[in-house]
């Protein structure tokens, strides 16, 4: 029973390390490098990262450039509350509003073109959340969240909400589009 | 007063009264906690079983909230101040420091767990453990939080305390066993998180109350997750500390090297709290630079040393049971180990569960790239059930199988059933975590009452197998509900009609002898395992686990390179 | 027991022998505990809190 005892050495620093030990530590260092590594190079190589670009925002301001967009560029209006369904220019800023409990507007995207998609808001902490890629990030109250994004397959997707928003934060669903 | 101790004959164990009394009450509260904490779980679960779905939506965000505090901070948090006292004072052969302060603390720790408690049951306070701001939560709420902290924290202090007492007094000769030293690295964890606590849930209690204006939702995700997530750091020094210890007590398992070992516990103490940053991933802001940095321990260094214990612990298990003759082939040891006790068959699917099941979605998730594929998903939850369920909390059942009767001087009740439990626990929860996974892997959400979407103004429909795998996660929870419950069953049942163990309960106040390091070792590993691997079936079993790892890792990176382009 | 005076333990080892540094440092836990709390408080908290400071104001 050592493990619960003192060492059995006094100078137990200076005992050889074992074999196995020593095999293992070296292949599992490598592992461990190989593993941070990639992290940076997918950063060059990847093409999937988020740059980590930011900014302050307060909800009003975001609130104001959504609906700047919205004026702008709605094409048409679905479900009885009568969504604006926006289709921005390629290569424009596009905004999303989350706010209890629903995401504002509905986003209409041309696959193959790029867009800079700014996220936040307007209250609590709220989870985007896109389906069937299950791609999801985080979307704060007082920051603008800048993610540029450049569809590879059209179609209709489902924008969930994954953050949890308060009692009716299941039905804080709704959709994207991605046209030809 | 002098201090008594009593020696038990069984055990050889030394206890210091007022330590031993300090044990049993933290241990009994941790498992009444654990008690609540998996009730509730059960209930989260089955209404997460889409054809169930048990609760309505309020008292789900409601229970929810009780089943992460309770289980995650109370059960855990508790059950690590008994080891911390017992790794001091009882493995040092030591009094404890203080122990009216120790009291203090307990007293403190139930009454901030209440506080926190009542919060939640008033309604008020569904805001999930990690009360993000600004959803608010009532005052009452982060008060509890604070207190019971602060009886933490108080716990750990106690503990250093007892390490120098039992230097200054020479109770122990040499350095410290490497348990205790796995629990000094444990406490120092503790020390961070509960600081970095008191710096967020403090300006959160102000504000809750009006006095401060309002607290930034990113500093506090940054702040609160140093809290959040080191605690599950506590928990990983501690179930490793406790594996070694069971390896010691039940096969006489001796370190293949102290310094390895000793090692990859500083490599812990240094670096494993960076990882707080796993929660920060997919936050606006916070650079790539320091996601990268902080999310690997700092080039995955605490990783490192998980895989070096991963390899240690059964590989001293291995050593020693080949040195009592189980010499043959690779996995004679393994094959032949003592897996109807439950103080191994625990210790051992914790060990199994944590490696496989655990580590391996943990640092996978932890890619700052990945992590756009699991973030808020109920893969999140299926991770650590696999670490904090079967790592920790089987690991501390293993322990208390061994303890619990030890210390209350009675034998273990239902000693057939007790057999099953760990694999009914260990089972069930395993299950859980690979559904969980699974599903969401498929998109699925976690914290969310209704994957269907009723009442939304638009429908999207998750595949089939998702729904599958959330009910196939509901059953697997009635078997791991099963194991927990029958731990704690025998765990009451032992301590109030447990058969008197006939250890007499004499105390003196005649110092204990020194504890002493064993005789050195004659002829070394000679003769055992094969060829230069004193341990080879660890070996292979660790490669094993590194091959899976790999691929898993590989097939993530794959998926999200056929994702749309982000940059 | 003090690691420097020499005491039964570890018989074959020279008495006298130095204890090395390492051994030393983790024979120490107030070091231990130091490193161990000043280590993520500066990677983890104090650069995070930096980052966050330096976050620009929107256009
Ligand atoms: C014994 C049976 C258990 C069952 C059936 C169970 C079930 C669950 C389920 C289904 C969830 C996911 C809920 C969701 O996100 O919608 C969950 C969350 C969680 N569980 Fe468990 N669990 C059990 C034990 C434990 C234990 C032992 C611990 C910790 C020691 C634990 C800690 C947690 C935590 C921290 C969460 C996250 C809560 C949150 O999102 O705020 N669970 N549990
Ligand atoms: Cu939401
Ligand atoms: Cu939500």
């Amino acid at each position: 029973m050592s493990a619960i005892h003192p060492p059995a050495e006094k100078l137990w620093w200076k005992q050889p390390v074992d074999g196995v030990e020593l095999t293992w530590i070296i292949i599992a260092l490598t592992w461990c490098l190989i593993m941070f590594f990639a992290m940076p190079l997918w950063h060059v190589f990847g093409e999937q990262n988020y740059s980590g670009e930011a900014y302050n925002v307060l909800p009003e301001q975001h609130i104001a450039r959504v609906e700047q967009m919205v004026q702008a560029h709605t094409v048409r209006h679905e479900t009885d509350l009568q969504i604006p369904v926006v289709r921005p220019p390629a290569g424009s800023d596009v905004y999303l509003l989350a706010r209890l409990w629903q995401w504002y507007p509905i986003l209409e995207l041309q696959k193959g073109q790029t867009y800079r998609l700014h996220l936040s808001s307007a209250d609590w902490q709220h989870g985007f959340s896109l389906q069937p890629l299950n791609v999801n990030v985080q979307v704060l109250p007082g920051y603008d969240m800048v993610l540029t994004v450049t569809p590879t397959e059209s179609g209709q997707f489902g924008l969930v909400c994954n953050e949890y928003c308060g009692i009716m934060h299941h039905t804080m669903l709704s959709r994207l589009y991605v046209v030809d | 007063m002098k201090p008594l101790f009593r020696t038990c004959p069984k055990s050889g164990l030394v206890l210091h009264r007022d330590a031993e009394n300090l044990i049993k009450a933290n241990a009994v509260a941790a498992v009444v906690f654990l008690a609540v904490g998996g009730l509730l779980g059960l209930l989260v679960a089955l209404t997460r079983w889409p054809s169930v779905h048990l609760l309505d939506a309020q008292r789900f965000y409601q229970v929810l909230t009780g089943h992460g505090v309770v289980t995650l901070l109370v059960w855990v948090i508790f059950f690590e101040i008994a080891v911390l006292y017992f790794c001091s004072a009882v493995l040092l052969r030591c009094r404890i420091a203080m122990p009216r302060v120790a009291w203090t603390a307990f007293v403190l720790m139930l009454v901030g767990a209440a506080i926190t408690a009542v919060a939640i049951i008033q309604g008020g306070s569904s805001v999930m453990m990690t009360s993000y701001v600004p959803m608010p939560a009532s005052p009452l709420f982060y008060l509890g939080l604070i207190l019971f902290a602060v009886g933490a924290l108080i716990g750990c202090f106690i503990f250093l305390g007892t390490l120098v007492i039992a230097r200054d007094e020479r109770t122990y000769e040499g350095s410290i066993p490497l348990v205790t030293f796995g629990a000094l690295s444990a406490c120092i964890i503790a020390i961070f998180t509960i600081a970095s606590g008191a710096i967020i849930l403090i300006p959160t209690f102000l504000w809750s109350v009006g006095y401060i204006g309002s607290v930034d939702p990113l500093m506090y995700r940054v702040i609160w997750w140093a809290m959040g997530h080191s605690s599950q750091q506590i928990n990983v020094a501690a179930h490793v500390s406790v594996w070694y210890a069971i390896a010691a007590i039940v096969f006489g398992a001796k370190p293949l090297s102290e310094k390895v070992s000793r090692g990859a516990f500083l490599l812990y103490i240094l670096f494993i709290n960076l990882a707080s940053a796993h929660h920060l991933l997919v936050d606006p802001g916070v650079g790539s630079e320091w996601k990268i940095f902080n999310t690997s321990y700092a080039m995955y260094l605490a990783v490192l040393a998980s895989l070096v214990h991963g390899l240690t612990v059964p590989g001293s298990i291995e050593v020693a049971q080949r040195k009592k003759g189980l010499n043959g082939g690779l996995f004679e040891w393994l094959r032949k180990a003592p897996w109807g006790n439950p103080v191994f068959s625990g210790m051992f699917l914790s060990l199994v569960g944590f490696g496989f099941i655990g580590g391996i979605s943990g640092v996978v998730m932890g890619v700052e790239q990945i992590n756009f594929l699991v973030h808020n998903t109920i893969y999140v939850p299926g991770h650590f059930h696999g670490t904090v369920a079967i790592g920790t909390t089987l690991a501390f059942m293993a322990l208390s199988f061994w303890l619990v009767p030890i210390l209350f001087r009675r034998e273990l009740i239902w000693p057939g059933l007790a057999k099953w439990q760990p694999w009914l626990f260990g089972i069930g929860t395993a299950l859980q975590a690979f559904f969980m996974m699974g599903a969401g892997t498929l998109g699925v959400s976690r914290r969310h009452w209704d994957i269907a979407f009723t009442d939304a103004l638009f429908d999207w429909a998750y595949s089939g197998l998702a729904y599958t795998m959330m009910a196939l996660n509901g059953m697997s929870a009635l078997m791991a509900v099963t194991g927990g419950l029958l731990f704690v069953l025998i765990m009451v049942g032992t301590i109030f009609f447990g058969r008197p163990s006939g250890v007499p309960a004499e105390y003196s106040a005649q110092r204990p002898a020194t504890l002493l390091p064993p005789a050195p070792e004659t002829g070394g590993h000679a003769g055992i395992g094969m060829g230069w691997l004193v341990a080879p079936g660890t070996f292979v079993l660790a490669m094993f686990l590194l091959v899976i790892f790999v691929v898993y890792y590989v097939i993530n990176y794959a998926y999200l390179a056929s994702l749309w382009k982000i940059s | 027991m003090n690691q420097n005076d020499g005491g039964k333990a570890g018989a074959g080892q020279a008495n006298d022998e130095p204890v090395p540094a390492m051994q030393r440092v983790l024979d120490n836990p107030f070091l231990l505990l130091f490193l161990g709390i000043t280590v993520p408080a500066v990677f983890y908290i104090i650069w995070g809190v930096m980052e966050i400071a330096n976050i620009p104001i929107g256009r």
